[in-house]
């Protein structure tokens, strides 16, 4: 499949510059520098414990960096919580899938910004009817609206998460593992609603363990290892061994951009 | 793909593939849940019945059981929303005792004695009440305060509630009871004058039915606008039909109870009427904390359905991380849950010590765990998530039912507590049976 990886040129939806945040004594991120255009899929690769979700969530406001600046369509952003994310238009999807079980794809998308009727009561009609045209953007086939979700697959389970994002006009989408619960139809429908995020003009940071999904999905790889960067490199100029090179020995290969955590190679 | 044929199953499923109960179950989109308890209390009255030699269903025995179920009913609706968000409240009974104590002791001594109000003041009843509807919130806001924001479990919180409100009751006159409370506020426990009369009570019947026809046309009006699957029109008309006949008949039951007769010869002389040959039939009508329970039933219908706190408390019990990743507020929820059941419990301590006619300390003794079973088998789920309002109503009727039935049968008071606790054990094991299957 031939790859429509954009220019990488302009201002970029998301630069985090040298961000740090220690916890203790440990530099859970060290320096790291990464950044994200419009329409792109940004992959981070890296061991348990590398540091990318800790990374990420310094952008979706869960934690509060030590030291470094975040850009914003190359205007600094001040990020303290989770609301301020929401605000820069930033969402985050959760591994754990964070939806209330008990109640329908509709109250879940709206839950927390519900509409409601001029009489100050929930508009359930209105709140479905804009479920089903979201919905029927990213997967067509949805039609279980009425049911609690905990009575749908993995895979719609998924795409309601993900249409919970894309409603409140995300222009950045965090993912974290979002296929690690799924089967291999459900991932492919995950993959489908990636590639139409991205011809939406969205930007997705993808946290993956999968190298096979992130060739598949990213343009671009961001690889960390104990809190550094190892180097950023676009997929189409790697191999999976390379990446895989990047990950376990920290070795930057010449297709990519080396960042502080590469390994220096005694000349 | 998995989900395409699924979904066939659940949206498009064609018609010739369904029985005709499914078919019929999915046209009128009842409930089977629903349709089981409403089953489970017909048999239980069919039976009672029977068994008492036709004591059961008259609309002597139906009246009394409709005002005796009011108290739990009331509470049992609020008990949903605790329930649902994954907590539970013991202290219902013993905050009950406590407000009725001071209400009693506010409309007895207090307002007479020390504000100066006459006896028999209009106003009496309403500042009495008013009163207790300060306490109950209080002890709902402070107790779903040490829950909310002191992260104590609800179950701790509540059961040093049991005791503590219990021995509180009995601190408001140092266990002496309050009696006779003040004319007015004694209409809220029923009788022949807190009843509403059968004129009243046939126009809020029919009310109460235009209401339903006007909610169903609004329903259908509202789908049409954003063209989402209708139900097909006989499906409409046999559920408008058969909740109107339901209320329709309630009124009519509660119209054949005619006033005992001496108290329709007091009335007769008191208003210079002569009774005819064979008496003089006077109907009570429905009872009046029979009106308020329906009245609180419908607000936290409405409440649980229709505004955000509603969803919220849902949204809580089905997944409190997501619901606060949402930016849900859940600890002021919380908090207001038990404000809501303090201020249900007051509600019920008003009926149940107006019914007596007197406010004693043992007031709502052991109404928490009928409330619990109320609400537990009217299907509210102990894991929370899910239960209804109507469902926990139905719920204190049934658990009335079998109480007052047993009573009929002149069944001893040791057997009727095992009774009652098999039946609520049995309820939930069928319950969770049944959430298996679907």
């Amino acid at each position: 499949m031939e790859k429509t990886a954009p220019a990488n040129t302009g201002t970029p939806l998301i630069d985090m510059r040298n961000i740090s945040i220690a916890f203790g004594g440990i530099r859970a991120v060290d320096d790291a520098s990464v950044d994200l255009f419009p329409g792109e899929v940004m992959a981070l690769l890296g061991h348990n414990g590398a540091g990318k979700s800790t990374l990420i969530k310094i952008l979706s406001g869960a934690y509060k960096r030590d030291a470094g600046q975040i850009f914003v369509n190359g205007e600094e952003a001040s990020i303290a919580n989770p609301r301020d994310a929401k605000k820069y238009g930033i969402e985050t999807i959760y591994q754990t899938l964070a939806l209330a079980d008990n109640v329908d794809a509709a109250a879940n998308l709206f839950l927390g910004r519900e509409l409601m009727t001029a009489w100050g009561t929930l508009d359930d009609v209105a709140m479905e009817a804009e479920a089903r045209k979201v919905m029927g953007r990213l997967n067509p086939r949805f039609q279980r609206f009425k049911e609690p979700v905990v009575k749908l697959s993995g895979g719609q389970r998924q795409s309601v998460a993900i249409a919970r994002a894309i409603l409140f006009n995300a222009r950045i989408l965090i993912m974290d593992e979002p296929t690690a619960a799924l089967g291999p139809q459900e991932t492919a429908q995950v993959g489908e609603l990636v590639k139409q995020l991205k011809s939406d003009g969205i930007g997705i940071f993808l946290i993956s363990h999968d190298i096979h999904d992130v060739f598949e999905l990213a343009d671009r790889v961001c690889v960390m290892k104990n809190g550094q960067v190892v180097g950023t490199a676009r997929t189409t100029d790697v191999t999976q061994d390379e990446v895989l090179g990047m990950i376990i020995l920290g070795k930057c290969p010449p297709g990519a951009i080396p960042g502080p955590g590469a390994l220096k190679i005694a000349a | 793909m998995t989900d395409t044929t699924s979904t066939s199953q659940a949206d498009t499923a064609r018609a010739s593939e369904l029985g005709a109960v499914a078919r019929f179950l999915k046209a009128t989109e009842i409930d089977t849940r629903m349709l089981g308890m409403v089953g489970a209390l017909v048999v239980i009255w069919v039976g009672l019945h029977v068994l008492s030699g036709g004591l059961f269903l008259t609309p002597r025995n139906l009246w009394n059981l409709s005002v005796q179920t009011s108290a739990v009913a009331i509470m049992a609706s609020g008990m949903v929303l605790v329930i649902v968000m994954r907590n539970i409240d013991l202290s219902v009974g013993s905050a009950e005792g406590v407000i009725g104590m001071v209400m009693g002791f506010a409309q007895v001594h207090f307002l007479v004695r020390f504000v100066g109000l006459e006896l028999g003041n209009p106003w009496i009843w309403v500042l009495a009440l008013a009163i207790g509807l300060a306490l109950g919130l209080l002890i709902g806001a402070f107790q779903g305060f040490v829950i909310a924001y002191l992260e104590v479990p609800a179950f701790i919180v509540t059961l040093g509630g049991l005791l503590v409100w219990r021995g509180a009751a009995w601190w408001v006159t140092s266990g002496q009871t309050v009696a006779p409370l003040d004319a007015t506020f004694q209409l809220m426990g029923g009788g022949p004058a807190g009843s509403i009369g059968a004129t009243w009570s046939w126009a809020v019947g029919i009310v109460a039915c235009l209401a339903v026809v006007f909610a169903l046309f609004n329903g259908r009006r509202q789908r049409k606008r954003f063209r989402f699957p209708l139900r097909p029109i006989w499906a409409e008309t046999l559920m408008g039909a058969v909740t109107c006949a339901i209320i329709l008949g309630a009124v009519w039951v509660a119209n054949s109870y005619p006033w005992p007769v001496g108290i329709v010869k007091r009335y007769a002389e008191a208003n210079n009427i002569t009774i005819p040959e064979g008496g003089l039939f006077i109907a009570h009508g429905i009872a009046i904390p029979v009106l308020m329970a329906v009245m609180v039933g419908i607000v936290m219908t409405f409440i649980t359905n229709r505004t955000r706190f509603g969803r919220y408390v849902f949204a809580i019990g089905g997944n409190p991380e997501a619901a606060n990743l949402a930016g849900i507020n859940t600890r002021w929820v919380t908090m207001k849950v038990f404000m809501i059941m303090g201020v249900l419990a007051t509600i019920a301590a008003a009926i149940s010590s107006a019914r007596l006619n007197s406010a004693t300390n043992a007031l709502g003794t052991l109404d928490e765990l009928l409330v619990i079973a109320a609400a537990v088998i009217g299907g509210t789920s102990l894991a929370g998530g899910s239960g209804t309002v109507i469902g926990a109503m139905l719920g204190a009727l049934l658990m009335q039912s079998l109480q007052s039935g047993m009573v009929l049968l002149g069944v001893d008071s040791p057997l009727q507590s095992i009774v009652v606790g098999a039946v609520l054990v049995i309820a939930v094991f069928l319950d969770t049976v049944y959430r298996k299957r679907v």
